[in-house]
């Protein structure tokens, strides 16, 4: 068991690692990252200016801290639905990936938590700091929402791992999942939150938002970290989270056993 | 003798075009072959333009107006961009793939053949989706157009084309400037997604809300404010904010072909700096 640990730990730094190559392609996602922050924060604080000042609790410091920790999460929260793993189910190399002695979805989802978790260094604090700098936001002054927050923030990146393997397993069935790939890439950004924070979204939406997982990618770190939500909340929000990483985590693991016998069926 | 004349003339352009539209039709051919994956795609891509508008609307939902529009009024400005953009992405979004031709060294083999680079990247390959994200667009400037109290006049309906023509050629042009940097960047290409995507999403906003070096980022130097905003200012007869008076409604053309010069010359620049993928 404790080798297996290891292994899983050691996939986890080899994703990181990877991802620290890429040192442009991380600053030219800094300036996306920068650029699209400044034209939220153009059309979010007039909206917040022409309701008076206040809107569904957020005033311009606390949709700051929501644009700016948005922006920053952007790099790590896989929103996008592409993964590697997708790929190797394509073109049939995840016949190879079920002979080795590790688990598919594991080794997958621990490879992209790192890369994720490294795009926090260059793109994720940097997006935060620009906000702090050039347009002021109010964090928290005690320390216990940045531990829950932090929590809260790997869950997220966690959960976005999970479900985005979930996308992929849908290769098993259907060969081509660039279709499959954009609806979640669609769905997924606005269902987080990530141009309107879902508390500005009608009561419908809100409700329909919320039987996702998709809110706790983003969305819920975001309450949690910016203590928007008080300690009881960010709790509840943070058992919320660990209930969606359940279960993308389980119907992952029966999609990739299913898949498997269909390719076993099919000699693959 | 004349019509032996014409037919030859006729026969060299079909000629000339013959290999792009060769390309072209099967490569619409290959789409349609995964066919569950083609009916998501074109599904997905109506949906986009659902959820674009839904994030414009949702704001709009908590304020009666946001920079001096109503909702009804932004779904004017929201459909010419989303329309112009959707045009041109159907026409240039391919040059989008420009970096992973660079990064795998598969450039070269456009380099081998007897056609223009640009021309050979544009024809490369043909996205049917996104023929209906413009379906969108052109349902929300039908619905704009009918809903506002628009005083026609023939200048009006002069403008509306000319902005829209100008304004798919503003889009253009990004993604061919876009394409340019790649050869510099290689990998970046998250830099120009900044001002391709982002001034796609800046193109459906209502510029009064910007700060000063929004408007000079995205008002002048990428000119998004002028494939919609403005020219919606002209058609309802609204003032404009500070820096962006409603008479430059009128001067999308200039922004085209500022963009296009600048789209060009870094095209230009980038095929130069090329030195091949060593295959």
């Amino acid at each position: 068991m404790r080798a297996g640990l290891r292994t899983y730990w050691r996939l986890l730094v080899a994703g990181f690692r990877q991802q620290s190559t890429y040192r442009l392609a991380a600053l030219g996602g800094l300036i996306a990252n920068a650029t699209f922050g400044f034209l939220k924060v153009a059309v979010l604080f007039a909206t917040v200016r022409a309701a008076g000042g206040q809107l569904n609790g957020y005033d311009q410091a606390s949709m700051s801290a929501y644009i700016w920790l948005s922006q920053g999460l952007l790099g790590s929260v896989n929103l996008h639905g592409r993964s590697d793993i997708a790929d190797r189910i394509k073109d049939g190399q995840i016949a190879i990936d079920f002979l080795r002695p590790l688990d598919v979805q594991g080794a997958s989802v621990v490879t992209e938590v790192g890369k994720a978790l490294f795009a926090l260094i260059p793109r994720g604090i940097p997006s935060v700091l620009l906000g702090v700098v050039f347009v002021g936001m109010s964090m928290p002054s005690t320390p216990l929402p940045y531990v829950l927050g932090l929590l809260s923030v790997i869950l997220g990146i966690t959960i976005g791992c999970t479900s985005v393997y979930l996308v992929a397993t849908a290769g098993f069935w259907m060969i081509e999942t660039r279709g499959v790939q954009v609806l979640y890439m669609i769905v997924s950004g606005f269902l987080a939150g990530l141009f309107v924070p879902i508390s500005l979204f009608p009561t419908w939406l809100r409700v329909l938002a919320e039987a996702t997982p998709f809110p706790s990618m983003m969305m819920y770190p975001i309450d949690v970290l910016s203590g928007r939500a008080d300690t009881f909340e960010s709790l509840q929000l943070v058992g919320l989270q660990v209930f969606w990483l359940a279960l993308t985590g389980l119907v992952g693991h029966s999609l990739t056993s299913a898949g498997r016998q269909k390719l076993e069926v099919q000699g693959g | 003798m004349v019509d032996l004349l014409t037919r030859e003339a006729g026969g060299t352009t079909r000629g000339r075009l013959a290999p792009y539209t060769a390309v072209l039709a099967s490569r619409m051919r290959a789409q349609r072959s995964y066919r569950a994956n083609f009916r998501i795609d074109l599904g997905s891509s109506i949906l986009i333009g659902f959820i674009e508008l839904a994030e414009v609307w949702v704001l709009f939902h908590n304020v009666h107006s946001l920079g001096g529009v109503t909702f009804i009024q932004v779904l004017l400005v929201f459909g010419i961009a989303d329309f112009c953009f959707s045009l041109a992405d159907l026409a240039f979004g391919h040059c989008d793939n420009l970096p992973t031709y660079l990064r795998a060294g598969t450039l070269d083999v456009f380099y081998l053949r007897p056609q223009p680079l640009l021309l050979q990247l544009i024809a490369s390959d043909i996205s049917l989706k996104r023929l209906t994200r413009a379906a969108v667009g052109l349902t929300c400037i039908v619905i704009a157009l009918i809903a506002n109290d628009i005083d026609w006049s023939v200048a009006k309906v002069g403008l509306l084309a000319l902005s829209v023509v100008s304004g798919i050629g503003v889009c253009s042009a990004m993604f061919v400037w876009a394409a340019g940097l790649q050869f510099f960047l290689i990998n970046g290409a998250e830099m120009t997604n900044a001002f391709v995507y982002g001034g796609r999403y800046a193109a459906t906003q209502p510029a009064a809300v910007w700060t000063r070096p929004l408007k000079v980022v995205f008002g002048f130097f990428f000119p998004m404010a002028f494939i919609a905003y403005l020219p919606v200012l002209q058609l309802l007869d609204l003032p404009g904010p500070e820096w962006l008076p409603s008479w430059l409604g009128w001067c999308t053309p200039v922004a085209a072909i500022w963009s296009w010069a600048m789209a060009l010359i870094f095209w230009r620049w980038g095929v130069r700096h090329y030195r091949g993928g060593g295959g």
